[in-house]
């Protein structure tokens, strides 16, 4: 009995030394990155998807300094607090040498303390809100671990107004227009820079209308639009957009949309509208038929023939955060958080949505990226057909401006 | 012009609302049963309705009766799976049931909600509509769909009816709400009454789904929303009064309209949910309600 007691405990020890003597010689753990993204969603679903791409592409190249990349996906059901319970577990538990987390900046804004406290530095793919670089900048010594990956709001809403000024006021002539945004930490930066610069490119903003995320009946909206006759609709949404596409196409509202539009970046909502997407306009940094970079349509190409869907916005940036990770470990020689910022904050890296270099400590937007010729210039897009065709700036268009004959266009 | 615009729409939303209301209001005027999976079965119809008129190819139309069918397919698994597991246990005090039926049919309702996310996302779907364009009614342009919507509501409304006072299936039905004693001393067998009443129920929440599905579109997001509506509708116009139900559908139907178009359409609940407040106050049984 005794002599069976010793053999009963010594048997784990031996399973243990058994694994020890069957894992490959030199066999180094992963260095992992948590993906904290809102799965079940248009935009949030490519952010795991492309970080995973990106992640096999590395490990296929020999990964990172001798060692794999691990891609952990927390699905965070749009919910900040959840986000936040799922960054504590990947540093304290899981032990992640970075976070690529979530297309919504009050989840973003959540996650930015936290990505202090733990000194675990974080990246956004798709969230915009002015206010998560505002912060940085404001706390530099406690919030440095955290970088905008994606374009600040107010960096959006002047590139919605350059292409404007060529396309709208250029070639049509127009001088009115609504801004109708939702209603979330995002637009608020977003509206106010619309409102300023609409006005200097020459149109007239006759409305403001900022929607809850909730609505799901827009005639009343439309309606007041329509009567108020401007020329345009200038949209800023993120969370909603499938619903209020399909009622503007079934209604015949005769006023076209031009801005952003989330949803519509993704190849899924041409489906999710039935093909009432039609001639809606929006911008991107980024798409699968212009090559923005040599990087860019490889990327497009290598997702949908993964996924089946082209990625939405936040796919591309996700998939280039991964390799500027990847860089940031090779050059700090490891995953040492204090040394992984500074090798982030010299980011010189030509990725799928142009060459992402990081605004530094002391000047606006700090760690959002750098903006203009030679950085990041952003597309504006137009669903026609079936398909997302680039129609600005005119050096890159694929193609030209056509409506439904529902709206009321002059040429 | 704007009098007119909200008249239209109103009463094209307030018959899609007493559509979805009738079925809820009647499943618990026979069986006593409140399904708050209500919401996610009109969804799973709409989605159905989508995804198979799209990708399965089978069209507009069979895309819709798909729908349905899902509806009315769903209603019995909820009755079978959840409901009548419950109303049969042993294990569960008798005063209890309810409450279990209550929970289990939420939790149903979530689970199915946490399936559509999974399986189509959260993004909000649209079914095509039955009749594309749009006509000039004095000026305001309409959408054909909404008109459909109105006609077909209805006429699922007025079938409802005939097949309630015209048959003897119907009387049943009636009877069971009034007094299930003395039907069963008739020699009714409830359960085959209630598989009735939750196929009717089924095909009821199924056209109502797809319907909403094409007038406005639905996502998962929306089950809770659906529900809540359908259940505010029920005890404004009394719990078990199919009438008084579609008299409630249009109220609140008006008051989210009119809020919508003359205050803002973000606070277009919010009147619906003070009167619900004042009735529950002032008169607890509802507009029409018995008990």
């Amino acid at each position: 009995m005794k002599a069976r007691l010793h053999l009963a405990a010594a048997l784990p020890f031996a399973a243990v030394l058994a694994c020890l003597a069957a894992a490959p010689a030199g066999a180094a753990e992963p260095i992992r990155i948590g993906v904290i993204a809102e799965d079940a969603s248009i935009p949030g679903s490519a952010i795991p998807n492309a970080a995973r791409l990106a992640a096999e592409e590395i490990n296929a190249a020999g990964g990172v300094n001798g060692r794999l990349l691990e891609i952990i996906d927390y699905d965070n059901k749009s919910s900040a607090a959840d986000s936040v319970r799922a960054f504590q577990r990947a540093a304290q538990q899981d032990h992640v040498a970075a976070v690529i987390a979530s297309y919504i900046s009050e989840v973003v804004l959540a996650l930015e303390p936290w990505a202090g406290r733990l000194k675990t530095p974080m990246i956004t793919p798709g969230a915009a809100s002015d206010l998560i670089t505002q912060h940085i900048r404001d706390d530099y010594a406690h919030l440095k671990y955290v970088f905008h990956g994606y374009l600040a709001s107010t960096q959006l809403a002047d590139m919605v107004c350059n292409a404007a000024k060529d396309l709208l006021v250029g070639q049509y002539k127009m001088k009115t227009a609504v801004v109708m945004s939702e209603d979330a930490a995002w637009t608020t930066p977003l509206d106010e820079e619309y409102l300023k610069c609409l006005p200097r490119i020459g149109i007239t903003v006759v409305d403001h209308i900022r929607l809850s995320p909730d609505t799901t009946d827009f005639t009343p909206v439309f309606n007041k639009i329509e009567g108020e006759k401007p020329d345009v609709m200038i949209t800023g949404i993120s969370h909603i957009g499938v619903q209020p596409t399909v009622q503007w196409a079934q209604q015949h509202v005769p006023v076209p949309m031009f801005g952003i539009s989330s949803q519509a970046t993704s190849s899924t909502f041409w489906k999710d509208t039935n093909g009432t997407a039609d001639g809606v306009l929006f911008n991107m940094v980024s798409a699968p038929d212009v090559a923005v970079t040599p990087k860019t349509m490889p990327f497009a190409a290598a997702y949908e023939k993964k996924f089946g869907v082209t990625p939405s916005y936040a796919g591309y940036t996700a998939y280039d955060e991964v390799y500027m990770f990847a860089e940031a470990f090779r050059k700090a020689g490891g995953t040492d958080p204090d040394q992984v910022v500074d090798a982030m904050e010299k980011t010189d890296w030509v990725g799928t949505i142009g060459h992402i270099q990081f605004i530094g400590k002391d000047q606006p937007f700090t760690h959002g990226m750098k903006v203009g010729p030679g950085y990041i210039t952003g597309l504006l897009l137009q669903w026609q057909n079936g398909k997302q065709v680039t129609v600005w700036p005119q050096d890159v268009a694929v193609g030209k401006l056509a409506f439904p004959s529902f709206l009321k266009v002059g040429d | 012009m704007l009098g007119l615009q909200i008249l239209i729409d109103g009463f094209a939303i307030s018959a899609l609302y007493g559509l979805g209301a009738v079925g809820f209001s009647l499943i618990f005027g026979v069986s006593g049963v409140l399904n708050l999976s209500h919401g996610a079965i009109m969804v799973v119809a709409a989605v159905t309705a989508w995804a198979t008129a799209g990708d399965l190819g089978f069209g507009t139309y069979g895309g819709a009766l798909a729908g349905v069918l899902a509806g009315f397919v769903l209603s019995f698994a909820t009755y079978f799976l959840v409901v009548r597991p419950i109303q049969g246990s042993h294990a569960i005090p008798r005063e209890e049931k309810e409450i279990f039926v209550l929970t289990g049919t939420l939790l149903w309702g979530i689970m199915i909600q946490q399936a559509i996310a999974y399986l189509f996302f959260n993004t909000p779907k649209t079914v095509r509509p039955l009749v594309e364009g749009v006509v000039n009614i004095a000026g305001v342009r309409t959408p054909i769909n909404e008109i459909v919507t109105l006609l077909v509501s209805w006429t699922a409304i007025g079938l409802l009816w005939l097949l309630i006072n015209r048959t003897r299936a119907g009387k049943a039905l009636l009877a069971a709400s009034m007094n299930p004693r003395g039907l069963t001393l008739l020699g009714f067998e409830m359960a085959n009454i209630h598989c009735v009443v939750w196929a009717i129920y089924g095909v009821l929440a199924g056209i109502a789904g797809v319907l909403l599905g094409a007038f406005l579109g639905v996502s998962s997001d929306n089950i809770g929303t659906l529900t809540a509506s359908a259940f505010s509708i029920v005890v404004l116009g009394g719990l078990g009064s199919v009438s008084g139900s579609l008299i409630a559908a249009y109220v609140v139907g008006y008051l989210e309209t009119v809020t919508a178009y003359l205050v803002a359409p973000s606070v277009r609940s919010v009147p619906v949910l003070l009167l619900l407040v004042l009735v529950v106050y002032l008169r607890p049984q509802g507009l029409l309600g018995r008990r």
